[in-house]
């Protein structure tokens, strides 16, 4: 009930940059831990929160308003409540959100946080806007191509980690097992970055290696567990604060979890530059900016598939260009809002790896997911009868029983075919 | 070995016990009133005396039976998949399932890939959902099973989710309609809801099973499916043990001692793992401080045992109560009445009118007044003297009590209304929208499934120590919330604690949106039926850190304000015009129902007749059927809009030409000028999908992917189905992730559902096979390169033209296009030019141009009209503006003309000028855009006003807002 129209930018300076600490909301729990080493490297002090509970969600709905989507609930709760909780002195952080511009509303997450700020009387506190399309600018934080090219490799890393967390966790003999190679290599990455290596085609080349390796080696027992991929809107998909621990959940009922890249989107939002200039019409440069994004995404990816060719106990990542096919099959690439063609593409990308069961996890009233996810499950059902799609709301209303429940009866399902598979 | 099977679902425990050869040996069925551990524990020592001594397996299932299972080490089968084994053992061959529980609905199709539906976590339940309608209509189960075996005709009443039924029924009600056509109309809207929401595009036949309690026990919603689906459905021997039979046949059983077990299970005491709220007292001496605070907060206003010489007469006929009260000169009240309303408000007015004759023949009532939803029809029935929207009402009312007070929160039976007082006048209203009226009903539906009457609600409430959170969001999200609870096994004291406190919660964060309980002011009143619960109150004030003063008559304050009001009115002398003692004996009440023909609504009309020879007819949209007068002039740019489309289509056929369809859905409605064009132009013949009508709703509903999604995109599937049907070649309906660019905002995109909505039709519409649907992506935006991006497109359906015959086309297109808009602005100005000669108000009913479709809109531009203001649309003035900076980011071409207008409003100062928000339900962008409009108007002082619509045809609650606003504009 404010009736000011004004939610003023406040510029993060140079001087900030120096004094300032910088809190991100906790989206993907790997990937930030490296991701913020990139940010130290360039000399910003990015610290990530890891506030969760009611508390976090009703200072969220305090301030946003309630029909707003589920992530931004959650993750402007948390910048807000680590900005009254205590832990930090306002004056002297700053927030940032990432962004990836568009259609959707999400795109709106950092004026809402302004907004937010200037309720609390607190409009004193920087906002920065990290985006690939550079929306806004400030004078002491600039998205240089190193620094992006930087951050992407450490999201590599984070999706490398991951992947093969997932695949080898449910199979290890000796409990911990990967957890602890995981570990180690945060560790050791981390170290690396804060002495600027790693971070290089040749460095990466070998660390990658190494991990693919340390994997392959943890005990595993032969058997066959129910495959579970997960898609979704970026923030439920990947945040375990957003998706009521959808991870745990599904280990807690003995699946293998496959939830494909960060990295992925990074290029979606890349290629999608190209798309609408190939749709519309528009300048070169925009195209070629596109161009030259997309291709040097692809360098990095290429590093990834190539360090688990000839490893046949690992289901490696398809590339980008395959992924594109894969969405041609099921639903029109000009649908770039949201997660947009990316979603479907990624359904079709796990059912045929034999993730056949399928969480899409999306916010309650997402309304790119209106067409991407239970839009298409339609056309996938007759593509793939096999396959067991099962849509899944977030909000700060839904409860875990309801969701669970549904899950459940996706599993008894899934457990059924595996055993007819036998 | 015997197996055992228990479901243990929302509201009811279900228990069978199986032999060796499957045959059910035991059942037993009953509501569990939350006690889980307890009931299970009795039951399983039942089973344990009958069968003794033997080893048993037990498999559980049910949502509400999932946390115990889980504690005790017990094997759980998720319910539908029980079900599933249950049937595929006892009804081999069957198609499909339809599962109707306490609060879920499912379907389960069997045949040619597994596919399972469930409700989704919006819609509501239908097992609940009836018992609450019984409920409101004051009948049994069996009775309404009984009266709609006697119905004539069906009222539609949304088939989305059952709070939005009820909003549906309550004016039925309310208006007089007949209980046996109402009775029926819900068992169809569960039908409705249940095919409508879950099938999705699958064909419901074959061989069909009917399970679960509402399907079991009456017969007529079984009718009523075998009806709509055309075919004839099976209720198997054991309907209601199908959860229970699976899980006992689940292959995964375990065999237990049950002696032992049902030992381990009482001993078992859940750790509250819940997420709680701190307790509403923390002591008894809190809790009489507290009651002694409010027992002074009326001392100005006294009951009188005998009328005073002039008495005014207020009643106020709620949507669940009924309310009447006299009072004298002073404000002292007399013989007040609080019932419910049980359907029908009529006879107990009439009650309570004889009574009053009968113990006072010598009363002079002065004047009277009513208000509520049934003010209409008891005005009419018993001859009141004023009608008063309730708003006024109540702050005529609170201001008895608290001359200074600044902040009014009504939370009545069905809606809660709040208002904030700004020098005297209603400045600020906030009414829920018909998501979230988990209000006093609510709580008494609640109460009453649990088994507890209102009074041992509060005094169980108040010795919560650790109230449930269960969060802020409509009775459908409250209810699973409290499924979870009773998972977790949260005691019941801290059940109904939680709901009072979500209740409060709800009212303060959805419906008042309030940040900061400052910003609510500081001399609150709070009134209401609700609020005689001091659980309720209590909650209030922790929640708001502020105490409130809650008037001793908070249940009557409606009546109260009414009886004020007349007072006001009256000038204090001569009559009421109210049935005197010997008119109401001879009063009778005849209602009938008929269909009015006297345009394309169609409107059902419920005629009451009072006294043989008065009539009120109810359900009307327009005057047409009260034989007034027509009034000659609306000044409504909604119709000129649909005026100015109608010449698009024409739908002429010209023999030789191909031809296109265009579905008249969502961004068409302001396109069709530009795609009529350039179509007609290359020589097409251009067709264009009928009016939106219910039917034609229906008949795509079978396709709609997300229940979810906003109306307007719904409708898309009914218009594409008419265009399938007719004889057109290709259906053209293109997706456009830019809008056209007006240069207002940062961006012109359209939202992801316009955008890409012909993907999702593309995806879901089997039946499109059979036609050429063209929904390339197309790109207006940039004028010069559409021409040979559009060629393109045509080139790939094998329509080829040359680019220098589709730039011409274009032109022209873009040429009708502008001037179509450029038509609108005149009108406008035209308009506005009318409203200052003749000093009339002027509305801005603001939306997208897909809102001016009367489906979707309900006629609230007639309403406005009729109040006698002059209505604009938002496009209509919007380029009057030039960008200017806005709060959130202007990224969406329909919603940068929200904005630009709401400017344009706020920059006219010599007129009565205000804009209305239509808000489909479900919109996602206007989560966004509500907020800026609003702050954007209240920047000129002025009142900002939300509609949300959906396919609910309730105008009642939009009635109460626009009055409201009105008020203020003759203050």
């Amino acid at each position: 009930m404010d009736n000011s129209d004004k939610y003023t930018k406040v510029d993060f300076t140079k001087e900030m940059k120096k004094e300032y600490q910088i809190l991100a909301p906790d989206i993907f729990p790997m990937h930030m831990k490296l991701l913020k080493r990139v940010f130290n490297l360039y000399g910003y002090n990015l610290t990530v929160l890891h506030y969760q509970g009611k508390k976090v969600i009703d200072t969220g709905l305090q301030y946003v308003h309630n029909d707003m989507c589920y992530p931004a609930i959650c993750s402007i709760g948390q910048q807000l409540y680590a900005l009254t909780c205590g832990d930090f002195d306002p004056h002297k952080v700053a927030l940032i959100q990432f962004q990836t511009g568009g259609g959707c509303r999400a795109s709106n997450y950092i004026k809402l946080l302004r907004k937010a700020l200037k309720n609390m009387g607190m409009e004193y506190v920087p906002v920065i806007s990290l985006s690939f399309s550079g929306l806004e600018k400030f004078s002491g934080f600039k998205l240089t191509i190193p620094m992006l090219y930087k951050g992407i490799m450490s999201i590599v890393y984070g999706d490398m980690l991951m992947l093969l967390k997932n695949q080898v966790k449910p199979y290890e003999k000796e409990a911990g097992a990967s957890d602890r190679v995981v570990d180690k290599w945060v560790d050791i990455l981390k170290d690396q970055f804060k002495h600027n290596r790693g971070l290089g085609t040749r460095g990466m080349k070998r660390n990658l290696n190494s991990i693919v390796a340390d994997f392959h080696n943890i005990p595993r027992d032969n058997v066959k567990k129910v495959k579970v991929g997960i898609v979704g809107e970026i923030y439920v998909k990947y945040s375990p604060f957003g998706n009521n621990n959808l991870e745990d959940f599904l280990a807690s009922q003995d699946c293998e979890v496959m939830v494909p890249g960060v990295l992925g989107f990074v290029q979606y939002t890349f290629s999608n530059r190209i798309i609408d200039h190939n749709l519309y019409g528009g300048s070169r440069a925009a195209l070629l900016a596109g161009k030259f994004l997309e291709k040097m995404a692809r360098k990095i990816e290429t590093l990834m598939i190539d360090a688990l060719s000839g490893y046949d106990d690992f289901t490696a990542p398809s590339s980008f260009e395959e992924i594109k096919l894969l969405a041609d099959k099921v639903i029109d690439r000009g649908v770039k809002m949201g997660e947009g063609w990316l979603l479907p593409a990624e359904m079709v990308e796990l059912i045929e790896k034999g993730y056949n069961n399928i969480i899409c996890a999306q916010p309650f009233g997402c309304l790119p997911n209106h067409i991407v996810g239970k839009g298409v499950i339609r056309t996938l059902k007759e593509l793939y009868p096999y396959s067991n799609v099962c849509p899944i709301d977030y909000d700060a209303g839904a409860t875990a029983v309801n969701q669970e429940n549904r899950i459940k009866l996706m599993l008894s399902v899934a457990r059924e075919q595996l055993a007819d598979n036998n | 070995m015997k197996k055992i099977g228990l479901d243990v679902g929302s509201t009811t425990i279900k228990c069978v016990v199986l032999d060796e050869k499957n045959n059910i040996l035991y059942s037993t069925y009953e509501r569990h009133m939350s006690k889980i551990i307890e009931m299970t524990h009795s039951l399983l020592n039942k089973i344990s005396e009958k069968f003794p001594d033997e080893e048993m397996s037990l498999v559980i299932s049910g949502s509400a039976g999932m946390g115990m299972a889980n504690d005790l080490g017990i094997t759980f089968t998720q319910e539908v998949y029980a079900t599933r084994t249950a049937v595929n053992t006892y009804l081999p061959g069957t198609d499909t399932v339809i599962e109707l529980g306490g609060e879920d609905a499912k379907i389960l199709f069997l045949s040619n890939g597994l596919e399972v539906r469930m409700n989704g976590s919006c819609a509501g339940g239908t097992g609940a959902f009836i018992d609450q309608m019984a409920s409101l209509m004051d009948i049994s189960i069996d009775e309404l099973d009984s009266l709609a075996a006697k119905h004539d005709k069906i009222y539609t009443i949304a088939s989305r989710c059952g709070v939005f039924a009820k909003t549906d029924i309550q004016p039925l009600i309310n208006q007089g309609g007949r209980i046996p056509d109402i009775a029926a109309s819900i068992l169809y809207a569960v039908v409705n809801q249940t095919i409508g929401g879950l099938a999705q595009g699958r064909e419901i036949k074959g061989k069909i099973v009917y399970l679960g309690g509402p399907l079991t026990f009456i017969s007529e919603l079984r009718k009523s499916f075998d009806d709509v689906l055309k075919i004839k459905g099976i209720c198997p021997e054991n309907s209601l043990y199908y959860v229970a039979i699976g899980a006992a046949l689940s292959p995964d059983n375990v065999s237990y001692n049950l002696k032992e077990l049902s030992e381990r299970i009482s001993n078992y005491t859940v750790t509250a793992g819940y997420v709680s709220c701190k307790p509403l007292f923390n002591s008894d001496s809190e809790y009489k401080e507290f009651k002694e605070r409010h027992s002074h907060d009326s001392d100005n206003i006294h009951e009188i045992t005998a009328p005073a010489k002039k008495m005014y007469l207020g009643i106020d006929a709620g949507s669940t109560t009924i309310k009447a009260v006299l009072c004298d000169e002073e404000g002292n009240y007399f013989h007040s009445s609080y019932q419910p309303n049980s359907g029908n408000p009529v006879p107990h007015i009439k009650e309570f009118l004889e009574n009053l004759y009968r113990e006072f023949p010598d009363i002079n009532i002065v004047a009277s007044a009513v208000t509520g939803y049934g003010e209409d029809i008891i005005k009419n029935a018993f001859k009141i003297d004023y009608g008063i929207v309730e708003t006024i009402a109540h702050y005529t009312a609170a201001r008895k009590f608290r001359p200074d007070v600044d902040f009014i929160i009504d939370i009545g039976g069905q809606d809660i209304k709040c208002f904030k007082i700004h020098n005297g006048a209603i400045d600020n209203i906030f009414l829920n929208e018909a998501c979230s009226s988990g209000c006093g009903s609510f709580l008494q539906t609640f109460a009453g499934a649990l088994g507890y009457s209102m009074e041992e609600f509060t005094s169980l409430s108040i010795t919560a120590d650790k109230p449930v959170d269960l969060g802020s969001r409509c009775t459908v999200f409250m209810n699973s919330s409290v499924k979870q609870a009773q998972k977790d096994g949260t005691s019941v004291n801290n059940i109904l604690a939680g709901l009072s406190i979500s209740v409060v919660k709800n009212a303060l964060y959805k419906v008042i949106r309030c940040t900061n309980p400052d910003s609510l002011g500081n001399n609150i009143v709070v009134q209401g039926g609700t609020f005689l619960n001091d659980a309720v109150l209590r909650a209030f004030e922790q929640e708001t850190g502020r105490n409130v003063i809650r008037p001793h008559i908070s249940g009557i304050m409606g009546a109260y304000g009414a009886a004020l009001y007349a007072m006001k009115r009256s000038k204090k002398e001569g009559h009421s015009s109210v049935l005197t003692a010997s008119e109401l004996a001879g009063f009778t009440h005849d209602v009938k129902a008929i269909v009015c023909n006297g345009c394309n609504n169609h409107c059902r009309l419920t005629i009451n007749t009072f006294d043989g020879n008065r009539k009120f007819i109810a359900g009307n949209r327009c005057e047409k059927p009260l034989n007034l007068p027509v009034k000659k002039v609306h000044y409504d740019l909604y119709d000129y809009k649909n005026e100015l489309l109608m010449k698009y289509r024409a739908n002429k056929i010209e023999e030789g030409r191909p031809t296109i369809g265009i579905p008249m859905v969502l961004n068409m409605y302001e396109l069709l000028p530009f795609w009529h064009t350039l179509f007609t132009k290359l020589g097409f013949n251009v067709i264009v999908s009928p009016v939106s009508t219910r039917s034609l709703f229906i008949n795509g509903q079978q396709t709609i992917p997300s229940d979810t999604i906003c109306f307007p995109a719904k409708l898309a599937h009914g218009h594409i189905d008419a265009l399938i049907n007719s004889d057109c070649d290709a259906i053209f309906y293109p997706c456009m992730s830019y809008n056209v660019d007006e240069k207002l905002g940062d961006n012109h995109y359209n939202c992801p559902v316009v955008a890409y909505y012909p993907v999702v039709i593309n995806a879901n519409v089997k039946a499109l096979k059979d036609k050429i649907f063209i929904k390339d992506f197309v790109g207006i935006h940039r004028k010069k390169d559409f021409p040979a991006h559009f060629k393109k497109i045509l080139d790939n359906y094998g329509y080829h033209f040359s680019l220098k015959q589709i730039k011409e086309a274009s032109s022209a297109a873009y040429k009708e296009y502008d001037g179509h808009m450029a038509a609108l602005e005149r009108k406008a100005d035209e308009y506005m030019e009318i409203a200052r000669k003749n000093n009339l108000p002027v509305i801005v009913l603001a939306g997208r141009p897909y809102h001016i479709d009367p489906e979707v809109n309900h006629g609230i531009n007639r309403i406005i009209c009729n109040l006698g203001a002059v209505v604009l649309t938002e496009d209509s003035i919007s380029r009057k503006e030039k960008k200017f900076r806005t709060g959130v980011l202007n990224q969406w071409t329909y919603h940068s003309r929200l904005y630009a207008a709401a400017k344009y409003v706020t920059e006219q100062k010599d007129i009565n000028m205000n804009l209305v928000q239509l808000v489909s339900f479900g919109c996602g962008v206007d989560a966004v855009t509500s907020d800026e409009t609003r702050s954007i108007i209240e920047s000129a002082g002025k009142i900002y006003t939300q509609i949300k619509i959906d396919e609910v045809n309730n105008t009642g609650a939009v009635k109460i807002r626009l009055r409201s606003l009105f008020a203020l504009f003759d203050n």
